[in-house]
């Protein structure tokens, strides 16, 4: 609801008192994203809380998924930092922030399972790579991460296979394999019919609830950002910087900032 | 498209589509039509363009130029009105005329009165937002102006500027490599060994086929040339010596050097390039996984492997070839001639055909994983990264044939 530059150094002006106990998971400060020389976003600030389902919203080639970049450890911010448990990512050694980078876990806008391996050989492959599980044991996970999601009966099958929404289903699973503290959804809704929209949205949900672990989901979807969202920030493409953050139902209904609520009400202006 | 006005049925048939330029004659007033035309070019401020015939696509239309130069010679022009009572059907290419028009008058400042042109055109038009458009999205489309301005000397700098960035990219995939071989021979490199083997069976075995056809035409051609001309001196036995150092110490190498970069270099580059466009490196980048342990590492493995192999293959077929001719033109006998090749060949031979074929698979496996590590994202941007793998990858091989044979000179092993 307030404009980045009048934001208390602490975090979001605009939760809810009562949760305010929570802990931060990752906190961005003033971070500037570009592509060359071209800027992407600047002035990033905000905190996501351990927990939470943390939307990331805008328009489309806004820089979300530039974020989410930054965030996850591809993209280096030419300014700010980025915390993750309050250490900086970026200032850290390769080698440690690596393992810092592995408590994340990313759904990628197409699934990106690596196509030349099956689905439980995709959420396998990360538990051979860094756990000291023998090759029973993985194959158990695998087939239970999969379960989680679904996707029970499918590990045999190769990512192109099957439909859209159970590859990125088979995505989540395999973003789970580590048992991230904070899982990465981008664009989950993209490309889903409805139903199958819907029910990634469900399962962002009962994975949060059931495991606590901490959502940060990029979406324009309005109905699955008001459905899911507790907490968010709102980024402009044409600024190119972040014009609110709070919880999405809050911002449609309240914030001052014309594009946010433009945004949220599907460019009709309800008074 | 939706056709015009309804009413315009009760036309005669559609004529061609003309627009005629005439000066308005609400705005000169009381004079005669006459003298209208006079006053056209004396100072009058207004126009009518008379739309008639059938605007449609798929017949000729008038071009703007007339008009436009219409336009220039009445210079002090300030308003242009459109008359469409003649007009018999349109579609987009009266939308489009009319749009090219508008940007023209706003160059020129002169004014567009709308009010004579049907409602669906009118529509049409304010959806474009005539000639406000350019300036809403300025951004983007001034870009894109810039680049279509480009001249010869811009693009060259820019190439130049290409050149060295790239100079750079291409620096960094070998200090990378550098440090996963490292990882690789201290046994800690991650990457799955079944799929080296399944790299060194699509990228060895699979090859064998058109490695051997090519090497037996190869070595029939150089076998025929030579007994051509060593028969005018009556050493027709000699042409074993010809083809077998031939393709000992060069061809062998080159041939597989180059089926290899259009075969497995191409798909490597298609493969990773796919990879990069999918987000699947990114998947294994936030995994901590490195693509060039996981993906660039097996790749290079396998051809630095298979090729010296297929080069030995391909070698044997060679000398199969020449003796084919041989013993069918040149009349020597199988045993004499293999008796002769044996003799001619010695170790450092294939040795430098050994050394050679080793650096070709590594320039294949490294040009092809490079272009698909550099591959945008895009699929497009998979087939140029295939393309430019394969040219890379032969552009080196023949760098690399020259400086090794010098190197082969100076270490005497030729
Ligand atoms: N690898 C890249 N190189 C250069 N520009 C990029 C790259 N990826 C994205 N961009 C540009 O950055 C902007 C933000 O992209 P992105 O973060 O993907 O947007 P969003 O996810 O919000 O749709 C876009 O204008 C896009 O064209
Ligand atoms: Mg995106």
């Amino acid at each position: 609801m307030t404009a980045p530059g009048d934001m208390p150094a602490d975090g979001a002006p605009d939760r809810d008192p009562a949760r305010d106990g929570a802990q931060v998971q990752i906190g961005l400060r003033d971070v500037e994203l570009r592509y060359g020389d071209t800027l992407v976003q600047r002035g990033l600030s905000f905190d996501i809380h351990r927990g939470d389902v943390f939307v990331v919203m805008g328009g489309s080639g806004c820089g979300k998924s530039t974020v989410m970049r930054c965030i996850t450890g591809l993209l280096e911010p030419r300014a700010g930092r980025v915390l993750m448990q309050a250490v900086s990512l970026w200032e850290l050694p390769p080698g440690r922030r690596t393992r810092l980078m592995r408590r994340n876990g990313v759904m990628y806008q197409s699934g990106a399972l690596w196509s030349s391996m099956t689905l439980a050989e995709n959420v396998a492959l990360p538990l051979e790579q860094y756990t000291a599980l023998d090759a029973a044991q993985i194959r158990d996970i695998a087939e239970y991460k999969l379960a989680l999601v679904g996707l029970a009966d499918y590990g045999a099958y190769y990512p192109a296979e099957i439909s859209g929404g159970m590859r990125k289903r088979a995505g989540v699973a395999r973003a789970m394999a580590l048992d991230p503290d904070t899982l990465f959804f981008d664009e989950p809704s993209a490309g889903l019919d409805p139903i199958s929209a819907r029910r990634l949205d469900e399962l962002i949900l009962e994975l949060r609830d059931s495991l606590g672990t901490t959502m940060v989901v990029i979406s324009h979807d309005l109905d699955s950002i008001f459905a899911i969202g507790d907490d968010s920030v709102f980024l402009d493409g044409i600024s190119k910087t972040m014009l609110a953050t709070g919880n999405p139902r809050r911002l449609r209904d309240h914030s001052d900032i014309e594009q946010v609520r433009a945004f949220l009400n599907r460019g009709r202006e309800r008074t | 498209m939706s056709a015009g006005p309804a009413a315009n049925t009760h036309h005669p048939p559609p004529g061609a589509a003309s627009a005629d330029f005439r000066p308005d004659p609400a705005e000169s007033g009381t004079s005669t039509p006459a003298a209208n035309a006079q006053s056209a070019n004396a100072g009058a401020t207004g126009a009518v363009i008379h739309f008639a015939g059938s605007w449609r696509l798929e017949r000729p239309l008038p071009s703007l130029d007339t008009l436009r130069a219409t336009l220039q010679r009445h210079g002090a022009l300030q308003q242009l009105r459109f008359d469409t009572s003649r007009l018999a059907d349109w579609d987009s290419g009266l939308a489009a005329y009319v749009a090219a028009l508008q940007r023209l008058c706003e160059q020129q400042g002169i004014h567009c009165e709308l009010d004579g042109l049907p409602a669906g055109l009118r529509a049409l038009l304010a959806l474009t937002g005539g000639g406000q458009r350019r300036n809403a999205e300025e951004g983007i489309a001034g870009e894109h102006v810039e680049e279509s301005r480009s001249t010869f000397v811009r693009r060259f700098g820019l190439d130049i500027i290409d050149l060295f960035r790239s100079t750079g990219e291409i620096m960094a995939f070998f200090g990378e490599g550098v440090i996963a071989l490292r990882r690789f021979l201290h046994g800690r490199a991650r990457f799955r060994r079944s799929e080296l083997w399944l790299i060194i069976q699509e990228s060895g075995a699979d090859a064998l086929p058109i490695v051997g056809l090519v090497s037996f035409l190869v070595g029939m051609i150089l076998g025929y040339i030579g007994d051509q001309q060593l028969a005018q001196f009556g050493v027709r036995i000699y042409v074993a010596d010809l083809v077998g150092l031939g393709t000992v110490i060069q061809m062998g190498a080159l041939i597989t050097a180059i089926v290899m970069a259009g075969r497995t270099g191409a798909a490597f580059a298609a493969q990773i390039g796919t990879m990069q466009v999918n987000e699947e490196i990114d998947a294994l980048r936030t995994l901590g996984i490195s693509p060039m342990e996981f993906l660039v590492l097996p790749r290079m493995l396998a051809l630095i492997l298979m090729t010296p192999l297929l080069a030995i293959y391909a070698d044997l077929l060679g000398i199969l070839g020449g003796a084919f001719v041989g013993t069918t033109i040149g009349g020597l006998t199988l045993t004499a001639y293999l008796i002769q090749t044996q003799s001619a060949i010695a170790w450092n031979h294939i040795a430098q055909g050994l050394i050679s074929a080793t650096v070709y698979g590594a320039i294949v496996a490294a040009s092809g994983c490079l272009r698909g590590m550099q591959c945008g994202r895009s699929a497009a941007a998979v087939g140029q990264a295939t393309t430019s793998a394969v040219v890379t990858a032969i552009v080196f091989i023949t760098i690399a044939a020259a400086v090794l044979t010098i190197l082969f000179d100076a270490v005497g092993l030729s």
